[in-house]
């Protein structure tokens, strides 16, 4: 019994330590991204093709889902207000403030931590186990910075792809509610307009910037150091979606209770 | 020439290389072998830079590598061209790309200059018809050759290459083993290159160095690897079928 505790508390403290190892190790990536630059005339280069992979890739499918996501969130708010003296364009105004808050920033970046992030932990770890990376290093180039920094140079324009995804979830809740009949079209859009505050856009964006960096450097952290072969790229990319979900949700905790208290 | 001189490499206490004192020669094709898992990767990232040692010296042309400064070792790593096992070609550049790419990284050619120097090259190893490809639309054995042209292109002292025909028919290997080797030559590189092919010791071993378990078992050339009563290295000289039922017969004559 004493035995089994004491494994249980080493092995609590083992894998303690192992984290911290790997947030060391994260810092000091993060480090090398801004040290030995590479040329500009290359990083140019490098940089307009992740902005195209990267966030116009990435439109598409934000725009498609915020859409869909929009017409739920009205559908739900105007199906659960039965009562008479409830306002109509409570609709609107719901919908706004879901979307502005949490659906655009928050969830559209738990599925770009899918998309973009195993995009970036695979295209990054197979240059790993192909010694594309090593090729790199031999040649005097500091291969963080080359693979790194035009990535997270292309997540700063996240923001960009937020507002589309604002426009589309509140046009999304706009035509669910419309095509329900839940309320008329006037009234959804006082709703929309009702008491509206720039800081909550202003909270939005600054937190779409921290993910946007969440976003660049985990994945890119997971397939940089990983080890293995083509099976192990496959499971780094799974675990670095799993912590940048955890990561992306612990920090919209900490800079809502930050923003909102 | 490099001297390499009683280099130690640990990985987790685990001892991978256990003292290896060797010399690899300017102008000649210097071969490392070994059965897979010797060390011979580990010993030609310790002279790439990309390991340190935990003791021993290496010494690029008389100059001790652990006394070099920052901007010398910038230097050195500009004269070195090296070849990885699975060739390393960056998949999402074409073949002139990829050859292009350290001079576009570290010289300050004008792009005409460049291209007009990887093209040279690029017809040295025999793919200008394949220039604009890119790596997964041409063979292993092609794609070995830009690997060589990527590595010869800034014209380097030293070459060194990981098992440069693995995964290659017999043919294709052994034409590479030549362009290695006649590269070495022309240029007057101190080419060092890992094999555990038993065909590209009889073929380029001009002095070879056969590493068992981290140590030097032997050192000769493929002139007296085959007298050896070493055992280790005729285990490793017979281990195929049809170099054991040779000497049988041989033997039998
Ligand atoms: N980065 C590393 N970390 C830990 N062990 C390693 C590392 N690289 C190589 N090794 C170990 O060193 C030994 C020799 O490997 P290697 O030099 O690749 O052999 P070879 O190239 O002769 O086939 C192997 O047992 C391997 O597991
Ligand atoms: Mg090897």
């Amino acid at each position: 019994m004493r035995d089994n505790l004491c494994k249980q508390t080493l092995f609590f403290y083992f894998r303690q330590v192992n984290i911290l190892k790997h947030v060391g190790a994260y810092f000091l990536m993060i480090r090398l991204v801004f040290i030995k630059p590479t040329k500009r005339s290359i990083m140019y280069g490098l940089v307009m093709k992740e902005i195209q992979d990267l966030i116009l890739g990435s439109l598409g499918i934000v725009c498609f889902l915020s859409f869909f996501v929009g017409g739920v969130v009205s559908i739900q708010t105007a199906l659960n207000i039965d009562s008479t003296f409830i306002p109509e364009n409570l609709v609107g105004f719901a919908t706004r403030q879901s979307i502005i808050l949490e659906f655009a920033p928050t969830f559209m970046a738990i599925i770009l931590a899918g998309k973009v992030g195993s995009y970036i932990t695979s295209s990054i770890g197979t240059m790993r186990v192909t010694e594309q990376i090593d090729a790199l290093e031999v040649m005097g180039i500091n291969s963080v910075n080359f693979l790194v920094f035009p990535k997270l140079l292309a997540m700063t324009l996240l923001p960009i792809v937020i507002i589309f995804s604002m426009f589309l979830g509140i046009f999304g809740g706009w035509a669910a509610t419309i095509y329900g009949g839940f309320s008329s079209s006037a009234s959804f859009i006082e709703g929309i307009q009702l008491e509206f505050n720039s800081f909550h856009v202003f909270y939005a964006f600054v937190k779409t910037f921290l993910f946007a960096i969440i976003l660049a450097t985990i994945p890119s952290y997971h397939g940089y150091y990983m080890k293995g072969g083509a099976l192990d790229v496959g499971r780094a990319s799974t675990v670095s979606f799993v912590w940048c979900s955890v990561v992306i949700i612990v920090v919209n905790y900490f800079i809502t209770q930050l923003f909102f208290s | 020439m490099i001297q390499i001189k009683d280099i130690h490499k640990e990985f987790d206490n685990t001892p991978i290389l256990k003292g290896i004192t060797t010399e690899f020669k300017r102008g000649k094709t210097n071969l490392v072998i070994g059965q897979s898992g010797s060390g011979k990767t580990v010993l030609l990232k310790i002279l790439l830079g990309l390991f340190t040692p935990n003791k021993g010296e290496i010494y690029f042309d008389g100059i001790p590598f652990s006394s070099m400064t920052d901007d010398e070792h910038r230097t050195l790593r500009r004269e070195i061209g090296m070849v990885f096992q699975g060739s390393a070609l960056f998949d999402s550049m074409s073949v002139i790309e990829n050859v292009l790419f350290p001079m576009r990284m570290l010289t300050k050619l004008s792009e005409a200059e460049r291209i007009e120097q990887a093209e040279t090259v690029i017809e040295r190893v025999n793919l200008i018809d394949a220039k604009n490809k890119l790596p997964n639309e041409i063979s292993g054995g092609m794609q070995k050759r830009v690997a060589i042209a990527r590595a010869v292109v800034m014209r380097p002292k030293y070459l060194f290459c990981d098992e440069p025909n693995s995964g290659l028919d017999p043919k294709t290997a052994i034409v590479i083993d030549n362009l290695i080797q006649e590269l070495t030559k022309e240029y007057n590189i101190t080419t060092v290159i890992n094999s555990h092919d038993m065909n590209s010791v009889m073929e380029i071993g001009e002095t070879i160095v056969f590493l068992k378990n981290g140590t030097k078992e032997w050192e000769g050339s493929n002139q007296n690897i085959f007298k050896t009563d070493n055992e280790a290295v005729t285990d490793f000289v017979y281990s195929s079928n049809l170099f054991k039922k040779v000497r049988k017969l041989y033997l039998e004559d």
